[in-house]
């Protein structure tokens, strides 16, 4: 091993992606090592027999972010895992989620947290929320080969623009075509049930503990009609991970807390079926 | 054909260390010293954008003196390595040992080789669990590590004497700061905040270590 000194012309700057490329060659390209990958291997279904991540969602409140995501990764009609991490932080001030191929999702968010900390070491200076985002949209885009067999990722990007003092969040297709939205918004399998639910309960200025229930009760409403969503789980513990970011930056809701939430959300809903 | 005249090599050595020594001790120099929970680098720089002092991994800090454009590249060059490994491997995996002998190889090598040696001075420091390493390299490769503090720079050795005087192994961060800006300035002038760049390795301060103390903060401290 020696010293990564590169002469000007081939210097890759900030980019951690092109370093990796410099230094290890192609294969150590994690976006594209299994480009090659032999055709699809598909199960009854039609779905490819790996494990996915599901339901996540992202909501803005009145100084920041919430985001939520279930626990549960499916391969094909099995439960691969219990309590699968779905939300992470993405820097201090900014949350990635991700549904889709569980373990592309994963090593791209490994990949994604180090572009931004080692563009902040090197270039001295922290990119924009908007830097962020397109970042992130080009690991999506260079992911394309793989989505078209089968192998999607596709996350969800929210944090707190400190520049304009304001939560922001992004969605992407597996293009990495990315879309801001301005105040809600949620993807995979049982993202459209979770999105139903915010939209009904959403509005300006919402508190940080009406953020945290809105999307806890979406979760809930989302493992109820799909089947890949994953509900809280009392008997072994397993609740959603919950976080917020807000100018203090990322944190996650802890575990009691949720849970406590989650048994008020149900006993809410069991007075409602008393008669 | 002409023929080069004969330089003998002792005599090309020491000229290249002269050069390079010439060129460091035209710089400012720069005091890394342990306290209680960390490490504080404190240098004489007054640019606010032109650092002497950064983070290099979650414990390690690279610090330089000399030319600015040479060690800002070894500085660069480190966080690749350090970001490579820790992403190839795990985080826990990223030394500060390595990384400085790394940069010996490639200091000594551009010593003996090149025509022009690098004119820069360098430390990495890396906060353990128990025991902090400091490494110091110089222009020819020569690394030493300390475990206690270590002053890099043309006017070392005046320096060194000032802050042994002052050292006391369980201080903390102000009285490291304040003792390594009064052995910066000597007995004939004092350093403001506007004069120092200082960063520091703190266990308090979740996994990235690195924090740099801003002008206002440090005024404080130095008051």
């Amino acid at each position: 091993m020696s010293l990564p000194l590169f002469p000007p012309e081939h210097d890759p700057g900030p980019d951690f992606v092109g370093l990796l490329r410099l230094t290890a060659g192609r294969a150590a390209d994690p976006l594209r090592a299994a480009e090659s990958a032999p055709g699809r291997q598909l199960d009854a279904a039609g779905n490819v027999a790996v494990p996915h991540g599901t339901t996540v969602v992202a909501l803005r409140w009145a100084d920041g972010v919430v985001m939520a995501g279930d626990r549960r990764a499916t391969a094909g009609n099995v439960i691969a895992h219990h309590a699968m991490d779905k939300v992470f932080p993405a820097d201090r001030h900014s949350a990635v989620a991700i549904a889709g191929t569980a373990g592309m999702a994963i090593e791209m968010v490994r990949l994604f947290q180090v572009q931004l900390e080692h563009y902040e070491k090197v270039e001295g200076s922290i990119l924009s929320l908007e830097g962020k985002a397109n970042q992130l949209a080009q690991m999506v885009r260079q992911h394309l080969p793989l989505a078209m067999q089968g192998l999607a990722v596709v996350p969800l990007f929210a944090g707190y623009d400190t520049a304009r003092e304001t939560g922001r969040i992004f969605n992407y297709d597996v293009t990495g075509g990315h879309y801001e939205d301005t105040d809600f918004q949620a993807t995979g399998s049982g993202g459209r049930d979770a999105r139903s639910t915010v939209k009904l309960g959403w509005r300006e200025g919402l508190g940080e503990d009406e953020a945290v229930d809105l999307a806890i009760q979406s979760l809930y409403d989302a493992a109820d009609e799909d089947s890949a969503t994953g509900g809280p789980d009392p008997v072994r513990g397993i609740y959603p991970i919950l976080a917020v970011v807000d100018r203090d930056g990322y944190r996650e809701v802890p575990e009691e807390q949720v849970a406590e939430r989650f048994g008020a959300l149900v006993a809410r809903k069991q007075a409602e079926r008393e008669p | 054909m002409t023929m080069p005249f004969y330089v003998a090599p002792e005599q090309v050595m020491k000229d290249r260390a002269e050069y390079a020594q010439k060129g460091i001790a035209r710089g400012r120099s720069l005091v890394a010293t342990t306290y209680d929970v960390g490490i504080a680098i404190v240098a004489e720089n007054p640019s606010r954008s032109l650092h002497k002092v950064s983070e290099i991994y979650d414990r390690i800090a690279f610090a330089g003196v000399g030319k600015y454009n040479e060690y800002d590249q070894l500085r660069v060059a480190g966080v690749r390595h350090a970001d490579t490994k820790g992403y190839a491997f795990s985080r826990e995996d990223v030394d500060a040992r390595s990384l400085a002998n790394l940069y010996a190889q490639y200091l000594g090598n551009v010593f003996t080789h090149e025509m022009k040696p690098l004119e820069v001075e360098i430390l990495v420091a890396e906060l353990g669990d128990g025991e902090n390493q400091l490494y110091h390299i110089a222009y020819e490769g020569t690394i030493t590590d300390e475990d206690r503090f270590t002053v890099l720079g043309g006017d070392a050795e005046t320096i060194t004497e000032r802050v042994a005087g002052l050292w006391r192994p369980d201080w903390d961060m102000a009285s490291a700061i304040k003792a390594a800006a009064s052995a910066l300035a000597g007995p004939d002038r004092t350093l403001a905040a506007g004069d120092l760049e200082v960063a520091i390795l703190s266990r308090s301060n979740g996994r990235r270590t690195f924090r740099r103390i801003e002008e206002e903060e440090l005024a404080q401290l130095l008051a």
